[in-house]
């Protein structure tokens, strides 16, 4: 009887780590529906999983299986990953089917996962950038435009369809067990790269401190833009440092040089466009999000670190 | 962090490591805060600096008392010599004040932050991107804020030019209303003689991207420095003031700086 009362929840991008957190803490409380374009996740019995392209009609389909109340967006392809045009293909369009879709089959609560890249890494950013700041990711360089792309759209519903009560988080970094981003994958190894002579301030949130900002966005209907960041900041070499990494620092001027070493290397976990990431800092202001939905991270940075070492050093 | 340890352990005294300690500045756990200030590379500075300010510029500072002790404020003064000393030794006279210290922010010029090294240095030793909504988001957060409202302009005049202020930008004005913080203006003497610069070569510096290019002696002469801060000024809350009324309250400021510069140079018995 109480299994019929439950709400159904579409989560996206459910083979990620953090995906698999959120369901985690969800999947008690609401009838969970997993989906992930890359491959075919297995959650356990009680939560259906499938394998789609959300640019494929057969998507909709799942719309019309399960009376969904909610959607929780986090299924986008890292800017590290595939080609830019594959990227835009899955991240802006694939969002755009999604949201459509949402709108259609009168889906009530809509959470998109953003990033705090959109900001863009510049020399004069101010520090405790808030959430009216111009997102300037896309002007500096074109591999992120996917990113600022998929966040306009996502305000344009925000706007468009109220119903939605859409909320976007721009978490900062997301690092911990399990993370594959660029950065985890940075302080996860022996030898990380650095930028001679530049240390930038950078914020890391732990996964499961971000899975609970989601539930936490999810079961608070407050629609709107909010920044996802523990008030907590290092600068990057510091990071590595504790994390147990030895750094490998790169020429930084002028500029054209170390941008040629990195395109010349292409490394996966240091790429060309995220150069200016590691050397300018992008410090964003996660007060409103932490005032408006009680959010308290609970993991301090050198617990996050201290992993990344015992992952160095294993027993 | 290696170095940083090795040099707080050879160069900061137990005195001077509780002294800053007991300055109530939010950090986070690691010892930053959001513009990069960091507590150990303070230490490590200000054991630097006060060998610089005791007996290089063998500062003498008046009035410091006059910065309240809490609570947003901006302080205001000339800018002169090139590089930053001068928000340095301003810092220093607040940060060792014998009652209440501060440890104030200087916001600097915008292409330190391109300069490797030296911009993540100053950063940790609590400079920040002279960017208003830093100033906005410091004042918010009741910190006490060094602004040379001058920018470039003074920084980069010439010898001839000396304690000739040039035009102030009204930025700080609002920020001061808006915000509720008294300004304390300080006149800053001594600082124009450190890098007596007798020309500025333009294009050299629009080739490298820097603001100026002064053709001055390479080294910084002990001149000495005098400090003197005024009484604060108020300037409350009005959303109707036109550009111009901010425009004459800032020249208020202005002169009272002026005021400061005149009584220091008239304190001051030689150059050296």
């Amino acid at each position: 009887m109480n299994q019929r009362k439950k709400q159904s929840i579409l989560v996206t991008g459910a083979a990620g780590a953090l995906a698999q957190h959120v369901i985690n803490r969800l999947r008690d409380r609401y009838n969970v529906v997993a989906v992930d374009f890359r491959e075919q996740p297995y959650l356990g019995d009680d939560v259906p999983s499938y394998c789609i392209d959300f640019n494929k009609r057969v998507f909709e389909d799942l719309f019309k299986r399960y009376d969904f109340e909610g959607v929780i967006h986090l299924g986008r392809i890292m800017s590290s990953q595939e080609t830019r045009m594959r990227r835009y293909n899955a991240n802006v369009l694939g969002t755009q089917k999604l949201l459509n879709l949402s709108n259609k089959y009168g889906i009530k609560r809509v959470i998109v996962l953003s990033t705090y890249h959109v900001y863009g890494a510049n020399a004069y950013n101010p520090a405790l950038i808030d959430e009216s700041a111009p997102l300037k990711g896309a002007e500096l360089t074109m591999d992120l435009i996917d990113s600022v792309e998929l966040e306009n759209l996502a305000t344009i519903y925000l706007w468009r369809y109220p119903n939605l009560n859409i909320t976007i988080l721009r978490p900062c970094n997301i690092v911990g067990p399990g993370v594959r981003n660029t950065i985890s994958q940075l302080l996860s190894s022996k030898y990380a790269p650095t930028l001679a002579g530049f240390s930038p301030m950078m914020q890391f949130i732990h996964i499961e401190d971000m899975a609970e900002a989601l539930v936490l966005a999810y079961t608070k209907e407050k629609p709107g833009i909010f920044n996802v960041a523990p008030e907590d900041w290092v600068s990057y070499q510091h990071a590595l440092s504790l994390c147990g990494c030895k750094m490998v620092p790169i020429p930084s001027v002028p500029p054209a040089v170390p941008r040629f070493i990195l395109r010349t290397l292409n490394m996966q976990n240091f790429p060309p466009f995220l150069m200016n990431f590691f050397k300018y800092p992008v410090v964003i202001d996660g007060r409103v999000f932490r005032d408006t939905f009680g959010f308290r991270p609970r993991r301090p940075l050198r617990e996050i670190f201290r992993y990344y070492r015992e992952y160095k050093n294993p027993v | 962090m290696n170095l940083r340890s090795f040099l707080k352990e050879k160069l900061v005294s137990k005195e001077l490591d509780e002294k800053i300690n007991q300055i109530r500045k939010p950090v986070g756990s690691l010892g930053y805060d959001p513009w990069g200030y960091n507590t150990d590379t303070v230490k490590i500075g200000y054991a630097l600096v006060k060998q610089l300010y005791d007996k290089y510029f063998r500062v003498e500072a008046h009035g410091t008392e006059k910065v309240p002790s809490r609570g947003p404020v901006l302080i205001i003064a000339n800018h002169s010599g090139q590089l930053p000393i001068d928000g340095i030794l301003i810092g220093f006279a607040l940060a060792t004040r014998d009652k209440e210290p501060r440890m104030p922010r200087a916001m600097i010029e915008r292409f330190f932050p391109t300069v490797p090294w030296l911009g993540n240095v100053l950063n940790q030793v609590g400079a920040v991107l002279g960017d208003p909504v830093n100033c906005a988001k410091m004042l918010d957060n009741d910190e006490a804020v060094i602004v040379f409202p001058e920018g470039v302009r003074g920084s980069g005049k010439l010898y001839r030019d000396r304690y000739q202020l040039k035009r102030f930008g009204n930025g700080f004005m609002h920020l001061a209303m808006k915000y509720n913080a008294p300004i304390v203006p300080v006149g800053v003497v001594g600082c124009e003689e450190t890098i007596p610069a007798i020309s500025n070569l333009k294009p050299v510096a629009k080739s490298l991207g820097i603001p100026y290019f002064p053709v001055a002696l390479p080294m910084v002469l002990p001149a000495k420095v005098i400090l003197n801060f005024g009484d604060p000024m108020y300037f409350p809350a009005n959303e109707d003031l036109t550009e111009e009324e901010v425009t004459r309250q800032v020249e208020q400021v202005k002169s009272a700086i002026s005021e400061l510069i005149d009584q220091g140079l008239s304190e001051r018995k030689r150059l050296f």
